[in-house]
């Protein structure tokens, strides 16, 4: 099942270019990029971990891509994401976010019910990836050891 | 079997042909030189260096239109000269000059020093050169006094890190970014020495050559234009009699002495006014006279 988070994700994969451009639009605003990658699909988790610091007074899209590619070769089987972070007072907070790669197999997710108090159901989504720990997700390689990162 | 560049093959080719003034007309090359010409006074062989470029550059673009091999050139610069030569000036005129030229896609220019390449302890020089080569791609990257980049003296020196990263980018990503290093002539020969790998990755080493005397009075009349002063003429001729003075004291760093000079003949100007009647028109705001420039101490100081 295909995973669609973030924006552009009911379109095809985007091309190297069509990220590019997005960037560029990003950086065009002053909004400061970022890139993200995690091995747990769930549409509530907020908490991806972080590939390095988020990069400010960027003016090409260029040293994204750099970071885009060095992530997707770190953690080739895992979701990776660009945000974009608008400073300006009254946004101060992320204005665009988009996947740029996923993993080639997604199982996707399965519906828990849980009877409650007086037969309420109470119902849970839960990815069919994370019976797995982390970094076993994806097949064997989706995670490469710290030290390989660099 | 036909070999690239046959006498066969070029008949072939020789059909096609590329108005390369047409092409020139279109990428608005001649402008930013001809600013840069009326801009910056002296310079010749920085200019010469820039046209050259400018036109290689436009055939490299006549030659893609034709359909033949069109590499990315390498347009890392080195720039060496004495103090106050112009290095930042022109590198600053430089980055415009790329851009209007199509070779950066941005055209700004990033200027740092060693302070923010290498980092104060262990793993934190990489990010930190990576940063700013992120923040340059897309444009310029200015490394002033690059020879401090690398310390002889202290093998376990962050710098030689610094310096493997950049070296990488410059080589890899040339399409992205121009590094331009900067820095005095013997210092940078022996950075280069001891550094081998810089010196093959850049392919214009540009020499600044110190002003001449009438050089610099063009100069101090520009700045002083370009901050709506002007000078009298008496204070033209004590402006032609300070230059060799200030030339054989120490110190001396060529226009930007000559800036420093007359931003100190502006606040005795600017004295004198206030100790006057009162009254200032116009234009004795706007004159630098002799008696503000005759006050520099290097008139009263004897030359040893």
């Amino acid at each position: 099942m295909r995973v669609t988070q973030g924006a552009f994700s009911f379109l095809p994969d985007l091309t190297e270019a069509q990220i590019a451009a997005q960037i560029e639009y990003c950086l065009r605003r002053e909004w400061a990029v970022s890139v993200e990658f995690t091995d747990d699909p769930h549409p509530r988790n907020t908490y991806w971990e972080m590939w390095g610091m988020p990069m400010f007074d960027l003016r090409d899209a260029a040293g994204v891509m750099a970071e885009v590619r060095a992530c997707r070769e770190a953690h080739p089987q895992t979701y990776v994401r660009v945000n974009a972070f608008d400073s300006t007072r009254g946004w101060e907070t992320v204005r665009l976010s988009f996947l740029v790669q996923r993993p080639t197999d997604e199982p996707g997710f399965r519906l828990e019910r849980t009877e409650a108090q007086g037969r309420t159901i109470r119902y849970a989504v839960r990815a069919y990836s994370v019976d797995q720990p982390s970094g076993r997700r994806y097949g064997a390689d989706a995670r490469k050891a710290p030290a390989e990162r660099r | 079997m036909s070999i690239p560049g046959s006498a066969a093959a070029f008949d072939a080719a020789a059909g096609e042909v590329v108005d390369l003034k047409a092409l020139q007309a279109e990428t608005d090359i001649a402008a930013p030189i001809a600013e840069l010409d009326r801009d910056l006074v002296g310079l010749a062989p920085v200019k010469q260096r820039i046209r050259e470029i400018a036109a290689f550059l436009l055939v490299a673009r006549a030659r893609e239109k034709v359909g033949l091999v069109a590499g990315p050139p390498t347009l890392h610069m080195a720039f060496t000269g004495n103090p106050g030569t112009g290095k930042t000036t022109v590198a600053l005129r430089m980055a415009g000059i790329l851009h209007r030229l199509g070779y950066v896609r941005k055209g700004h220019l990033v200027s740092v020093t060693r302070d923010d390449l290498v980092g104060q302890y262990i793993g934190h020089t990489a990010p930190k050169t990576k940063d700013v080569l992120k923040r340059a791609m897309g444009g310029v990257l200015f490394i002033d006094e690059a020879y401090y980049l690398h310390r002889p003296e202290n093998e376990k020196d962050y710098g030689q890190e610094a310096i493997e990263i950049l070296l990488q980018v410059m080589e890899n990503q040339r399409e992205d970014l121009v590094v331009i290093l900067a820095g005095y002539r013997d210092r940078m020969e022996s950075f280069f020495a001891s550094n081998p790998g810089f010196r093959s990755r850049i392919a214009h080493h540009i020499d600044f050559p110190d002003y001449s005397d009438e050089e610099l009075l063009a100069i101090t009349e520009t700045l002083a234009a370009q901050s709506e002063y002007r000078l009298s003429p008496a204070a033209r001729e004590a402006m032609i009699a300070y230059i060799p003075r200030r030339r054989q004291q120490p110190g001396f760093a060529n226009a930007r002495s000559i800036r420093n000079a007359l931003d100190r003949a502006r606040l005795r100007q600017a004295m004198r006014l206030c100790a006057g009647n009162g009254v200032a028109s116009r234009e004795v705001l706007q004159t630098i006279e002799a008696e503000d420039i005759r006050a520099s101490r290097v008139f009263t100081t004897a030359i040893n």
